[in-house]
């Protein structure tokens, strides 16, 4: 039994969904050996290797991983993995974006965005925006997962020793390149990481709005999300969408303003601790599955919430 | 150029699903199907390159039930030139994309586009290993798409933002929301796609066997949440957050 995990950073920093995949992986059982592959990345495989629980970190340092394109990720995840009876990636728009093309390549069916471990073999995931939820059994010889970051909690970021060991494999499969990126750049936490999420919706009417929410946002230490009608109105940018298709959150407290509850939007947050609603509709969606709902204009409601914590 | 467009046909995203009784899957019956969101923005895009000169055929496909008649029709209204469908009811994504693998190698498009995932397994699979089994380069969860030049420039929609990369063609596509708005059908149009070619296939035409590798044990709803309760001020719902949920200081 062993399992590889892809670590997910930015060639500086490991990110935190990775402690979640870990997570996953100790509930599978076996040896588990991280894989970090980028460009300049030295420091993510030494925190890596401080990740309680794991055997071994392997680094495929190389330029053709730095900007984590799929073609070049991809064939390298699928010959180091030849040699394990699990492969885990975070659901992450870089774990979906590579993970399956891994998986056509060892011809494996792979199983999209696990939310819980039954067995070694079997494994549970949300289908139909999380309106049904699926028990699925592989005896594939190779097990490829993706992995729901808020179906399990992190394993621990430190108490590890792992060794680091080098791997010379350079894969530039040349088919892509990387042109550019705009990365959203904010001093709040992030959204599939915060304690506590506030989101607005179409009810927020325009983008400038959204300073309201980022204002109880900043009083909580809060991320701000946003509904799929308020980033195809362009209010904000797609990052901030929450939802069947965007992020999946699951914080201790959620706060939806103005956001009416369709099923795609529920997909993503109703995993949530504790839910609050502020809407003025009071036929809206959203309230039935809220532990605490307010009928309210949010543009009067949201700044007393302001004031009053 | 050709563009190929793969379609599938799934459960109306306005339905809200319900679990079989006897947990084998969620209950179907008499429920309204249509085109998976995502296939309707690929078909949208490929009509636009069409409409830009870019493009000059486009081959519709799906592998479904074959009722999926009826969304390789609509493809067809929306400005698709002609349709296969492979029939096989719910095969699973490697499956289907070493059928399109097959399609792929026999008409030898420039560009393939589809949903980046579909609305009832939401795997979000498909699309890549059509591109691993292709060899082809992917943009996938694309919100921006330019060909020009033997290549296409593609912006995916990624967690912290935005990405471009640039991929030679022949290359794989995936759409994410914001990719574009798709049109309706009009009449006529609607009319005038059922004159037009729709070729039906088998998974034993392209050698491909669509036995399940991964099997569903059960199917179950997901756990409900307790029924909240209304408050009537904002100094209630804080008073509540603090003191009963105690979820903020």
């Amino acid at each position: 039994m062993s399992v590889l995990v892809y670590a997910e950073h930015d060639n500086a920093n490991l990110k935190a969904a990775t402690l979640n995949v870990v997570a996953a992986a100790q509930k599978i059982g076996g040896e588990i050996t991280i894989l970090v592959a980028g460009a300049g990345c030295g420091a993510v495989a030494q925190q890596a290797a401080k990740v309680a629980g794991i055997a071994k970190v392997l680094v495929a340092d190389n330029a053709a991983y730095a900007h984590q394109l799929a073609e070049n990720v991809s064939a390298l995840v699928a010959e180091v993995g030849k040699g394990y009876k699990h492969i885990l990636a975070a659901a992450t728009t870089t774990g979906k974006n590579f993970l399956p093309r891994t998986a056509a390549l060892l011809d494996v069916q792979m199983i999209s965005e696990i939310s819980g471990v039954v067995n070694a073999t079997t494994f549970q995931r949300p289908i139909y925006a999380g309106n049904a939820i699926a028990t699925v059994e592989s005896t594939q010889a190779i097990n490829v997962l993706t992995v729901r970051g808020t179906a399990f909690d992190p394993a621990a970021a430190e108490g590890g020793s792992a060794a680091i060991e080098n791997l010379s494999v350079a894969k530039d499969a040349g088919l892509s390149s990387f042109v550019g990126e705009e990365i959203a750049k904010n001093d709040r936490p992030e959204l599939t990481a915060a304690k506590i999420v506030i989101s607005g919706g179409r009810g927020m009417q325009n983008g400038d709005n959204f300073s309201l929410l980022y204002k109880v946002a900043d009083k909580l230490g809060a991320a701000v999300g946003a509904s799929r009608a308020a980033v195809d109105a362009g209010f904000v940018p797609n990052d901030m969408q929450v939802g069947q298709t965007g992020k999946i959150v699951a914080p201790e407290l959620y706060v939806a303003v103005g956001i009416s509850g369709a099923i795609q939007h529920l997909a993503g947050m109703k995993d949530s601790k504790v839910i609050v609603a502020i809407n003025k509709d009071e036929e809206a969606p959203i309230f039935q599955v809220a532990d605490y709902g307010l009928v309210a204009d949010l543009f009067q409601a949201v700044p007393e919430l302001e004031k009053l914590i | 150029m050709k563009v190929l467009v793969a379609v599938k046909r799934v459960v109306d995203a306005n339905v809200k699903v319900r679990v079989a009784a006897n947990n084998s899957g969620v209950d179907l019956t008499n429920v309204k199907m249509a085109m998976n969101p995502f296939c309707e923005i690929a078909v949208e895009e490929a009509v636009r390159l069409k409409e830009k000169g870019v493009a000059t055929e486009i081959i519709v496909v799906a592998v479904g039930p074959k009722e999926a008649q009826e969304q390789i029709r609509t493809a067809l209204a929306l400005g698709a030139d002609r349709g296969i469908l492979v029939e096989a009811a719910d095969a699973q994504p490697l499956a289907i994309a070493k059928i399109l693998k097959a399609i792929v190698d026999q008409e030898k498009p420039g560009l393939v586009i589809m949903g980046k995932q579909t609305i009832d397994g939401d795997n979000n699979q498909t699309g890549q290993m059509l591109a691993a089994l292709t060899g082809m380069g992917q943009g996938t969860f694309a919100s921006a798409v330019n060909v020009a030049d033997g290549k296409v420039k593609v912006t995916r929609e990624i967690d912290g933002g935005l990405q471009t990369v640039e991929l030679g063609l022949p290359a794989l596509v995936t759409t994410d929301l914001r990719l574009n708005e798709p049109r309706y059908a009009s009449l006529p149009n609607i009319m005038k796609a059922k004159k037009k070619p729709l070729d039906i296939k088998t998974p034993a035409d392209f050698g491909v066997d669509v036995t399940p590798r991964v099997k569903t044990l059960k199917v179950e709803a997901p756990a409900a949440r307790k029924a909240g309760i209304k408050v009537k001020t904002v100094e209630e719902l804080v008073a509540k957050l603090k003191n009963e949920a105690k979820v903020i200081q």
